[in-house]
């Protein structure tokens, strides 16, 4: 068991809990992740990007939106109670080393994910800049955590309601024609992530995705993770979740994550209901 | 299309021929003359709308008159057919006394899991293979049935609470980790613990039992005799750490230096998904077998109104593979509401791997077999879901390394056939996890861990591996004779442990 040690909303469907983990607490490396089971022998394993750790404390960091029924769930824990199942680190840790100058670029709670990657890129000696993008105001994340490592912030939002109105890919576009980076890193969204590549791809700015998929067991077994990187099928689970953003067929991926598109929406009916939840709300 | 007698039916019959027999001595012709039992099986067209096990056991009568079968013959061929070697006579002699608890005792000194391997092991291929009695009536069909008398007398101990569990010696204060929780895992845990040592069990799935849980389904290993198998460790003091992914939670080394352990068997299985590497095969609507089989027995997902893990919708499946893990895809498939179910292998019903019991419930149950053709693409629609599978029909040439004659592709004999979903079952590669994370460790172009055939000590001292990471894809009872073996090794080498350091 996994004891929930703190738990706060980011904002309306977004959340950060803070869980007791030492195993993976002290070994897991910036673009890790762990998944979770919570809820019963009927419940689905959730793959969800480790945000932070504390080793000393023993205690990891997730950063998840409430979409479907799993994390709908998880989403009802409070502080003090457990989740019964939660494994990791799985997959390749983010390559860090100094290569100049670093643009982050966070989408949604893709932002979670991308503080540590981030973090760490200051570390090693580079001068970061950070992209962070939402719906709205209200989805935007880790704005302040992220202005301390940065050296210029740019928060972007759909809707104009904070920030600059703009897809994340315009401020991305400007960077790579002003400050020529050396390394571009995007999570977030599929979609968002497809553009990213398109935008970085012209200015031949190495590009780094993470990848999330469907996935069942996160060690390799299933296969249900796999995606067409320079036409070779890799498991996002052993050779991922990270790859170089030119390389990955983004249609074929876009297209496997509507693989159970059909069922999800009836699910995710079926937990508003169950759990209480009204539509509309996280 | 079948002619299943009625379990009721079967124990009358059985009941008749025990009341002819009485307390008579039986001379070899009069053994040869009693009639096979049948297994009583559920009703094909109703199996197929549940997930229940499919063969139902023996009746008590039954398993009694099945055990009168044996000759109690001196040359025993059985036993050396058997891969632990059970003493299969004596076994069958107590079982046909109606003495069952002393039937399963003889078991248990060989083997760890009867009442699994009574279900799932390969019987007509190892200890039925060579039985007298199959030989003597000229059809290794009419063999004694070892493995359904095994089940009985498994079955009987656990159905009257009387299941014993191994004595445990005192401490030896040695610390052993067991590496993955499947039947290799299993069997090397309980006689680790029984030799007294402190036992962990790392499993990475959020439940243990492996292969045994994922992989096999319901309707022919139902979870809770694997379940018993696991309370029955943990009662014998063997704990059982979930969630933990040795690799990445914690490498090998990690538990050597600083965790304190003394010894590490390895049973991580076989766990690499290999696809059919044609053109379509990342389409919606592709799945490895194991991810069908995963999220129909672990997650539960035949439960469509409780299951939180979706299952796609399917109409006419198409399997690739001729083992049994095609098998049970197929049959999984059928009974998840698929309209039609077909096997496609590249040979003949002849070469295919699947145990027999298997392809003939399947059958039974509806399956289709297509043979001798190979798939070419799988072509998709316009939403990216498959809508048809490009075969090529083969002819059988000459027998390749394995001794089987390999498929042919006959040029002009393309066609498209409509599918919309395609499982593939054509085995596993090895996971590369711990290989890559353990320095030391050796492993031959496969990915196989390379072992001692005697010890199965690694190329690291104190390591020892056992089961499908050792031995590719093979059986529970051969993951379980080296999980036994491995165990005996790292017993003889704790206890001299202390002596050198």
């Amino acid at each position: 068991m996994f004891t929930i040690l703190e738990k706060q909303k980011l904002s309306a469907e977004v959340f950060r809990m803070k869980l007791l983990a030492p195993n993976i607490a002290r070994e897991r490396r910036a673009g890790q992740f762990v998944i979770i089971q919570q809820g019963g022998e009927y419940a689905e394993r959730i793959p969800l990007t480790i945000a932070d750790a504390d080793s000393s404390e023993g205690s990891i960091t997730i950063v998840f939106q409430a979409v479907g029924e799993g994390t709908h769930r998880l989403a009802t824990l409070e502080p003090g109670q457990a989740i019964e199942n939660v494994l990791g680190p799985l997959g390749q840790p983010t390559h860090i080393e100094h290569y100049g100058k670093v643009v982050c670029v966070g989408g949604g709670v893709g932002v979670a994910p991308m503080h540590p990657i981030a973090q760490a890129m200051k570390q090693a000696g580079n001068e970061v800049k950070i992209i962070i993008g939402a719906r709205n105001r209200d989805l935007v994340i880790l704005e302040h955590e992220m202005s301390l490592i940065a050296s210029e912030l740019i928060v972007c939002t759909d809707d104009g309601s904070y920030g600059r109105k703009a897809l994340v890919t315009e401020p991305l576009k400007e960077l790579c024609e002003s400050w020529k980076p050396d390394l571009v890193v995007a999570i977030g969204p599929p979609v968002m992530m497809k553009f990213c590549t398109l935008t970085t791809k012209p200015f031949g700015v190495p590009t780094i995705v993470s990848l999330n998929t469907i996935m069942i067991d996160g060690t390799g077994m299933c296969g249900g993770c796999r995606v067409s990187i320079n036409g070779r099928t890799k498991f996002v689970c052993v050779d991922g979740p990270e790859f170089d953003a030119f390389a990955v067929d983004w249609d074929n991926l876009l297209m496997r994550l509507g693989t159970y598109r059909p069922q999800e929406q009836v699910a995710h009916h079926r937990c508003h209901i169950g759990l209480e939840i009204k539509e509309g709300e996280a | 299309m079948t002619d299943h007698l009625s379990p009721t039916e079967l124990e009358r019959n059985a009941r008749a021929v025990l009341d002819s027999i009485g307390n008579r001595n039986l001379s070899v012709k009069e053994r040869l003359s009693i009639p096979m039992q049948e297994m009583p099986v559920q009703d094909p067209t109703e199996r197929i709308g549940n997930m229940d096990e499919v063969a139902l056991g023996y009746s008590d009568a039954q398993v009694r008159v099945e055990s009168m079968r044996c000759l109690q013959c001196a040359t025993a061929p059985c036993v050396k057919g058997c891969p632990v070697s059970i003493d299969i006579p004596r076994f069958i002699a107590k079982a046909a006394e109606g003495d069952y608890a002393a039937s399963v005792a003889v078991i248990k000194e060989s083997s760890m899991l009867p009442a699994i391997c009574g279900r799932v092991c390969p019987q007509e291929s190892q200890c039925q293979l060579t039985c007298t009695v199959g030989k003597s009536l000229k059809d290794i069909d009419k063999a004694v049935n070892i493995g359904r008398i095994e089940r009985y007398v498994a079955d009987w101990e656990s159905r009257n609470h009387v299941r014993k569990n191994p004595a445990v010696a005192p401490p030896s204060g040695k610390k052993v980790a067991v590496v993955g929780s499947g039947p290799a895992s299993m069997t090397a845990a309980a006689d680790l613990r029984r030799a007294g040592h402190e036992v962990f069990m790392f499993e990475a799935l959020h439940k243990a039992g492996g292969v045994l849980v994922y992989g096999i389904p319901e309707f022919r290993l139902p979870k809770r005799i694997v379940q018993e198998e696991l309370d029955a460790l943990h009662a014998m003091g063997v704990r059982i750490e979930r969630n933990f992914l040795v690799g990445r939670t914690a490498k090998i080394h990690d538990l050597m230096e600083r965790e304190g352990f003394d010894a590490i068997f390895l049973g991580t299985g076989a766990g690499l998904p290999k696809f059919l590497d044609v053109e379509g095969e990342n389409l919606i609507g592709v799945f490895s077998a194991n991810e069908y089989l995963t999220r129909s027995n672990l997650m539960r997902a035949y439960d469509k109104m409780r299951a939180g893990t979706p299952l796609y919708d399917s109409k006419r499946v198409a399997v690739f593979g001729g083992g049994n893990v095609a098998m049970d895809a197929a049959r999984t498939a059928l009974r998840l509401g698929a309209e039609e179910v077909t096997i496609i292998y590249r040979r003949t019903d002849e070469e295919m791997p699947a145990r027999r019991e298997e392809v003939l419930h399947a059958k039974e149950e509806g399956v289709r077999f297509l043979f001798l053709h190979a798939p070419l693409r799988i072509i998709g629609d316009e939403k990216g879901r498959v809508s048809h599978v490009e075969l090529i029909t083969c002819e059988l040439g000459e027998p390749d390394a394995s001794g089987r004659r390999s498929p042919v592709e006959v040029p002009g004999t393309e066609a498209l056939h409509p599918y919309d979903t395609v499982i593939v079952a054509i085995g596993n590669a090895s996971n590369p996890l711990i290989e890559k994370t353990t320095k030391g460790l050796d492993v031959n172009r496969r990915g196989n861990i390379i072992v001692d055939e005697q010890t199965c000590a690694t190329s690291m001292e104190g390591v020892y591996a056992g089961g499908d990471i050792v031995l590719g894809a093979a059986t529970v009872i051969l993951a379980m004779g080296q999980g036994r073996k491995a165990a005996k090794a790292m017993n003889a080498y704790l206890e001299h442990k202390g002596e050198r350091v």
